[in-house]
C-alpha cells in the first residue's frame, strides 16, 4: 500500500512504516525507552532524507513520552521544580541545536554529522550497556547478590555554586549541572531527533544523585516539553516535519508499545539490557558501514537558495 | 510585409489544427495568433519569412501525488514555408519545455580518514529544474553546435551561470557536467530525437516527457525553427504545473503556515500518545 509523504516528497509503503513504528514501539515498551534513537536511523535506512527523519523522529517521541509523563504526574513521582529547570536548559539547547542543524544543512554536511553523531552515541551507549549487563549476568550466575549501589557520596558537582533545594528529589544541588544536562539533551533532540532519556536517566542518577523513584517521571516530563519545542522549531525553521510519516509511526508505536510492555515484564532486567545493547550496537555498525563505503555517485545536487 | 499576411492566414491554420488534433489546441488563443509571434530578426530577408506558432490545450496542468509521469503533446504550425525546402526536408523544429529556475549547488564527496564527506562544491544560478527537448532530428544534424550554444538549446548546451567570482575555476565545467548528468538520471533533463513530427505540410506535433518528479511552477515552452541549418525564428508560450490533492495541501501548509503546522504536529502527537494510553489502559 503506497502512500505519499508530502514533506519527504517520496512514496513509501504504508505497512512498512506502520511496522517500523510498531517494532520500535514494541522495543520502547519492553525497555522503557522513547525509541527516537531507533526511529531516526531506521528512517534513514529506508531512504527518508536525514533532515526529515530527524524532525519527524522528534515529533514521534512526544507521543511515546507524553502518556508516561502524565502517569507519573498523577502519581506525583516526578520533581516538577527540577523538571522545569531541565526544560529551561533543554529549550536553550534545542535553540542552539536547530541553529546548528540549519547551518549544517546549508553547508551540505548535515547527513554526515547526523550519521557520525549516531555512530558515536549509539556505539558508546551500546558498549557501556553491553559491559554492564554482561557483568550483571555473570554476578547472577555466580550467585552473588546484586549490588544495588546507593548513590550517597558527594562528588565535585556538589561543590558548584548557585545551589538550590529540590524537595521532591531530596537533593540540594547547584543549578549549573541541572541546566547543563537539560541543555545537552536539548541539543541532541534538535540535531538527532531523540528524546535523550537514555542519557538523562543515568545523568540524573549518577551526577545529581536524584532518587530512582522520581528519575523516570522527571526525565519524561523534560523530554515531552523539549521534543514538543524542538518539533515546532524544526517546523518553522527547516519545514522538515512530515506529519503523515509521524502519524503512521505514532499509530504503529502506540500499538507496539502495549505488547512490548507485557513481554518486558516477563523478561529479566539483565537479559533485557543485554538484548537492547546488542540492538543498539547493530544499528551503530550499520550506520558506520554506510559512512565508509564508497557512494554510488560522489556528486550530489541540492537547491541552494531559500 | 509578411506580417500583415499572417494574421489573415493564421486563424485558418489554427482551425485546421484544431480539427486535426481534437481539443488539444482549443485554448491557445486562436483569435490572436500574432501576439504569440515574436517578430525576430530575419536571417535572409530575400527569402519568404516562415513563421512558427505553438499552442497548448491548457494553461495549467494539475498533477496528483501518485502522478507517474506522462507525455505532453504540443501542436504547432509552420507557415509561409518554401515548398521546395519543405520537400527536401530541410526545415527542422526543436521544442523545449523548461521548468522554473532555482540556484543549485553541486557537491563532490571525498574520502577523509576513510569517511566519505562532501568536500568541494559549486553553485550555479538560475538553473532550470527540468528541461525536456524534442527535435525533428538529432541536434548535430540540425545546425552547428555553436548556434545551439548561442541559443542556449540542448541539455549539454544551455549556459550554467556559476556563482563563483572566478569564472575560470577549473572545476566549473566538471561540476556543470555532473549537474546535467544527475538531472538526466533523475529523468528531469531529457532529449527526444525524432519526437517532433510533421503531421501535415504545415502542422507539427512535439511529444515531450513530463517525469514523475516534474517540478511545480511556471514552465516555458519554446519552439525554434531552423531552415537548412540556420535559425529562423522562435515561438514561446508557457504553462503552469500545479500539484493537487491533500498531500500537496499539507506541503503548502508546512511551507506557509509553519508555526501552526508545527503546533498541530505536536497536538497530534500528544493526542495519539494520550489516546493510546486510554485505549490500552492496564495499570
Amino acid at each position: 500500500m503506497g502512500i505519499y509523504l508530502p514533506i519527504a516528497e517520496l512514496s513509501v509503503n504504508m505497512l512498512v512504516i506502520l511496522g517500523m513504528g510498531a517494532a520500535v514501539g514494541f522495543l520502547s515498551g519492553m525497555f522503557g525507552v522513547s525509541g527516537g534513537f531507533l526511529i531516526t536511523p531506521l528512517l534513514i535506512f529506508y531512504n527518508i532524507p536525514p533532515a526529515v527523519a530527524v524532525a519527524t523522529g522528534v515529533n514521534q517521541v512526544i507521543a511515546s513520552s507524553v502518556s508516561g509523563a502524565l502517569a507519573h504526574f498523577k502519581r506525583r513521582t516526578l520533581d516538577i521544580k527540577l523538571g522545569l529547570l531541565l526544560v529551561v536548559g533543554g529549550l536553550i539547547g534545542s535553540l542552539l541545536g536547530i541553529y546548528l542543524f540549519s547551518l549544517l544543512r546549508d553547508l551540505g554536511q548535515l547527513d554526515l554529522i547526523v550519521s557520525l553523531l549516531y555512530v558515536l552515541l549509539l556505539g558508546t551507549v551500546g558498549t557501556l550497556m553491553l559491559i554492564e549487563s554482561w557483568r550483571a549476568l555473570q554476578r547472577v550466575r555466580q550467585g552473588q547478590p546484586v549490588n544495588l549501589k546507593r548513590p550517597g557520596q558527594h562528588n565535585w558537582i556538589h561543590r558548584l555554586p548557585l545551589k538550590m533545594r529540590f524537595r521532591a528529589s531530596k537533593i540540594y544541588v547547584s543549578i549549573i549541572p541541572v541546566l547543563g544536562i537539560g541543555f545537552f539533551i536539548g541539543v541532541l533532540a534538535a540535531i538527532m531527533g531523540v528524546g535523550g532519556g537514555f542519557i538523562m536517566v543515568p545523568a540524573l542518577i549518577y551526577l545529581l544523585r536524584v532518587p530512582t523513584n522520581v528519575v523516570i517521571g522527571t526525565s519524561l516530563f523534560q523530554v515531552t516539553f523539549v521534543t514538543a519545542f524542538a518539533t515546532v522549531m524544526q517546523a518553522t525553521t527547516n519545514h522538515s516535519v512530515d506529519i503523515v510519516l509521524a502519524m503512521l509511526l505514532m499509530v504503529g508505536g502506540v500499538i507496539g508499545a502495549q505488547y512490548g510492555t507485557r513481554v518486558g515484564q516477563r523478561l529479566r532486567g539483565e537479559q533485557l539490557r543485554l538484548l537492547l545493547a546488542l540492538l543498539v550496537l547493530a544499528v551503530a555498525l550499520r550506520l558506520a558501514f554506510d559512512l565508509f563505503v564508497r557512494p554510488d555517485n560522489i556528486f550530489s545536487i541540492a537547491i541552494a537558495d531559500g | 510585409m509578411g506580417d500583415t499576411v499572417i494574421p489573415r492566414r493564421a486563424p485558418f491554420l489554427f482551425l485546421r489544427a484544431a480539427l486535426a488534433a481534437g481539443t488539444m489546441l482549443a485554448a491557445a488563443s486562436p483569435t490572436l495568433p500574432q501576439t504569440t509571434q515574436p517578430n525576430k530578426t530575419r536571417e535572409q530577408p530575400a527569402a519568404p519569412t516562415e513563421t512558427i506558432e505553438i499552442g497548448l490545450s491548457t494553461e495549467t496542468i494539475a498533477i496528483t501525488s501518485n502522478f507517474g509521469g506522462t507525455n505532453l503533446t504540443i501542436f504547432g504550425a509552420l507557415d509561409n514555408a518554401d515548398p521546395l525546402i519543405r520537400r527536401q526536408g530541410r526545415y527542422d523544429i526543436i521544442v523545449v519545455l523548461q521548468g522554473p529556475e532555482r540556484d543549485l549547488v553541486v557537491r563532490k564527496k571525498e574520502r577523509y580518514l576513510g569517511v566519505w564527506v562532501n568536500a568541494e562544491s559549486q553553485t550555479f544560478l538560475g538553473v532550470p529544474l527540468s528541461y525536456s527537448l524534442a527535435s525533428t532530428r538529432s541536434l548535430q544534424d540540425i545546425a552547428d553546435p555553436k548556434i545551439f550554444r548561442q541559443l542556449s538549446i540542448g541539455v549539454d548546451n544551455f549556459y550554467l551561470a556559476p556563482e563563483a567570482a572566478d569564472k575560470s575555476d577549473a572545476n566549473i565545467p566538471e561540476f556543470g557536467k555532473e549537474l546535467r548528468e544527475i538531472k538526466m538520471r533523475q529523468g528531469l533533463y531529457s532529449q527526444r530525437i525524432g519526437d517532433v513530427e510533421f503531421i501535415s505540410p504545415t502542422l507539427f506535433r512535439a511529444t515531450l516527457s513530463l517525469p514523475t518528479n516534474v517540478p511545480v511552477g511556471r514552465h516555458r515552452a519554446r519552439a525554434l525553427l531552423f531552415r537548412s541549418g540556420t535559425f529562423v525564428r522562435e515561438a514561446n508560450t508557457s504553462l503552469q504545473i500545479v500539484k493537487a490533492g491533500l498531500e500537496y495541501r499539507i506541503y503548502e501548509a508546512a511551507q506557509n503556515y509553519s508555526l501552526l503546522y508545527g503546533l498541530f504536529a505536536v497536538f497530534l502527537a500528544v493526542l495519539t500518545g494520550w489516546f493510546g494510553r486510554l485505549l490500552f489502559r492496564k495499570d
